[in-house]
């Protein structure tokens, strides 16, 4: 083999490694990425993480929307947590709270996380929380109830065709995760 | 393309410094060793991984359960699919590469040799960690080939680092190989080889290596998210820490679509060359066979999430999703429009390569039509998680990728081995697997269009009497590739001498050297018209 070739061959693979790397890396930007296009566009039903700011553009009296809401527990977290009320109705813009009972009934000391999701997923982000338990972990000795407050509004640029949101909170078991 | 020179008649004795024994196999750094390698590596896979389908089979002969536990019958589904996707249907199109691109483009070797050697000695231990976890008390991955969080991360049964680790390591093994392909192609043609005078095979095969080095970085990361979510607490795809388990399938399938491309292109390109020889005219259309292999790699990287129109996704992208998808038939269907020109007034025989190749052209297409009907959105609800979806990849992986790889083997045996396969033999594997294998596959789509679901081990009574044939059908295929086994064995030990040309090919410039093909070849390039 010719010294020539000999270089263009080590060019050739140096171009080529690099692409692999930076495939590689890209398949860890997709994590980032994916969080911001969602947050964008809200489509994984996923609510913002930080306190709304209050309304400022008042009450639209004319539409009524629903809004409900659901509980989930995941796998092996022994607590009683639900909504106290399962469902309300709204006019945008129109400021609510609500309240979820958790007790923890295990014999031990836990820490929970609420992780919300809105439904249809396209409403996520008209749904405007200045309030919510979800912000924060939310730790309970053994057998100690609590009651956490949700404040909310409904954003008026909320799409026409919506007229019920759902909201879904899972609980999760974190205290493995915050003691390590 | 004809060559004028007349090479390396001079012999070989005096450079011929072959070791031998083991040692021979371990330290070869010659494409054609490596090549013979690769294509028995995959041979013994298929028969891995077929065994592991007779067991499923097997257990969905009748309604109920009766061999196997369902969590093992996981465990079953997940391997079967893992060592049929990474080490038979891959490996075999990368031993095609070995053995035949550098004659193709009259290059004395892979650009690579060592690391070739590497490529291809890693691949053993990958499979021996992933089979290696039958035997141990948590049992072997059971969360499906494609290992979806949270099945592979919360609920994995303990194997999940086993198959992290045995995919990253086949994962190396064929980036390395693509890295070698593309560095032998750019670098090493014969003068006068321009890219659009190079055989189909090795245009399909230079497309495919791009997009093994594209998207086999991105399989990495994501095992390796997986690992870390398993095993390092990070959450990736864990909802409770910020994560989300869609994005899980959004990477993979990144990954998952074009992956599926790179066991098909090849197949394109063995049977691009084989149907001209058979049809004993030039390749209908070859710049547009070449154009369609490129449409086809660009737009696999733009359709993943049609693996995914049930996770609830939005409108448009369920519509988008959708015409990109039914995009792809257009490439395709200039390939098969080439196919059929290609035969149009040929003066055809039908020696196996070209029954192979017809029997793929024919239920590869099947497999493809299949294809668009689970690309149309609203359709795909019903289809969704069915057999029907098993019905299709099947067609489209072994009628489609492995009928191409028999049709291959038959047409450059002679070369390989110096003799002519056994013809008796040899109708016997094609006529019994073509009978089988509809036997097998074709009552899938119906089972799949009357609600049976993928990956179960039980079943409701009235999908029993398909499963029965289906099953018999499985049986016969399985032991119809015995009888290629016989073949190649009979092939390598003697048989009628074949000729530098047996197949009085007009194109390929591994027709110029003598059968067997010397150990080394082209040490001089050859020149080209």
């Amino acid at each position: 083999m010719s010294k020539g070739t000999d270089q263009n061959i080590q060019k050739t693979v140096k171009k080529l490694m690099l692409i692999v790397f930076a495939m590689f890396g890209f398949g860890f930007a997709m994590v980032p990425l994916y969080d911001v296009f969602c947050d964008i566009t809200g489509l994984n039903g996923k609510t913002s993480n930080v306190a709304a700011q209050e309304n400022q553009d008042g009450v639209d009296k004319s539409r009524l929307i629903t809004v409900q809401f659901i509980s989930h527990l995941s796998k092996g977290i022994p607590w009683k947590f639900e909504p106290m009320v399962k469902e309300i109705k709204v006019h945008p813009g129109e400021m609510k709270l609500v309240k979820f009972y958790a007790k923890n009934e295990a014999a031990h000391d836990i820490i929970g996380q609420a992780v919300p999701s809105v439904s249809p997923g396209r409403a996520a982000i008209y749904f405007q929380k200045i309030e919510c338990f979800c912000f924060n972990q939310q730790p309970l000795k053994a057998q100690e109830d609590v009651e956490m407050a949700l404040q909310f509004y409904v954003d008026t640029e909320l799409p026409k065709e919506v007229s019920t949101i759902t909201l879904s909170y899972t609980l999760f078991d974190i205290t493995g995760r915050i003691e390590s | 393309m004809t060559t004028d020179t007349i090479h390396d008649s001079h012999g070989h004795d005096h450079h011929d410094h072959k070791m031998t024994g083991i040692k021979r196999w371990l330290y070869t750094t010659n494409h054609k060793d490596i090549g013979t390698l690769y294509l028995w590596f995959s041979f013994i896979m298929l028969l891995v991984g077929g065994a592991l389908a007779m067991l499923i089979r097997l257990e969905l002969f009748q309604p109920g359960l009766q061999f196997v536990e369902p969590d093992f019958f996981n465990q079953l589904t997940t391997v079967h699919g893992l060592i049929m996707v990474f080490g038979a249907i891959m490996p075999a199109f990368t031993g095609f590469a070995n053995w035949m691109i550098p004659m193709m483009v009259g290059a004395p070797d892979m650009a690579l040799p060592r690391m070739n050697n590497w490529s291809f000695w890693i691949l053993p231990f990958a499979f021996a960690i992933l089979l290696s976890s039958f035997f141990m008390e948590s049992g072997a991955p059971n969360f499906g080939w494609t290992f979806y969080a949270p099945l592979s991360t919360t609920f994995s049964n303990g194997s999940t680092a086993f198959f992290v680790f045995a995919v990253h390591i086949m994962g190396v093994s064929s980036i390395m190989g693509a890295i070698n392909v593309i560095v032998t192609i750019m670098n090493m043609r014969a003068p006068g080889m321009t890219y659009m005078k190079m055989p189909l095979f090795v245009w399909t095969f230079f497309i495919t290596a791009y997009l093994l080095i594209a998207v086999m970085p991105v399989l990495a990361g994501v095992v390796t998210m997986v690992l870390t979510d398993t095993y390092f607490g990070t959450s990736f795809f864990d909802a409770a820490g910020g994560g989300d388990p869609v994005m899980f399938q959004h990477i993979f399938w990144f990954f998952g679509h074009p992956e599926v491309y790179i066991m098909i292109l090849p197949a394109f390109g063995i049977v691009s060359t084989i149907i001209p020889t058979f049809a004993r005219k030039k390749l209908f259309g070859y710049s547009s066979m070449v154009y369609a292999t490129a449409s086809i790699a660009f737009l696999s990287f733009i359709v993943w999430a049609h693996h995914m129109f049930t996770t609830g996704m939005p409108l448009f992208g369920e519509l988008f999703f959708m015409y990109c998808t039914m995009l792809i038939a257009v490439p395709t269907g200039v390939k098969v429009f080439n196919w059929v020109a290609t035969m149009w007034r040929g003066a055809m025989t039908f020696e196996i390569p070209m029954l192979f190749s017809l029997a793929f052209v024919i239920l590869f297409t099947i497999g493809g039509f299949s294809g668009l009907m689970l690309a149309l959105t609203p359709v795909d609800f019903q289809y969704h998680d069915t057999y029907f979806v098993v019905a299709h990849f099947h067609y489209v992986l072994v009628t489609g990728s492995l009928f191409s790889i028999y049709a291959g083997a038959y047409y450059w045996l002679p070369k390989w081995t110096g003799h002519m396969y056994n013809d008796k033999w040899s109708k016997a594997h094609f006529w019994c697997s073509l009978i089988s294998v509809n036997i097998l596959f074709f009552p899938m789509h119906f089972l799949g269009l009357a609600g049976m679901p993928r990956r179960i081990p039980d079943y409701a009574l009235q999908f029993a009497d398909f499963n029965k044939w289906v099953s018999i059908g499985g049986f016969a295929f399985g032991l119809s590739q015995l009888i290629f086994l016989v073949v190649v064995i009979k092939c390598i030990r003697g048989g009628k001498k074949a000729e530098a040309n047996p197949w009085e090919a007009t194109e390929g410039l591994e027709w110029t050297v003598a059968s067997p093909a010397p150990y080394h070849t082209f040490e001089t390039p050859p020149k080209i018209d």
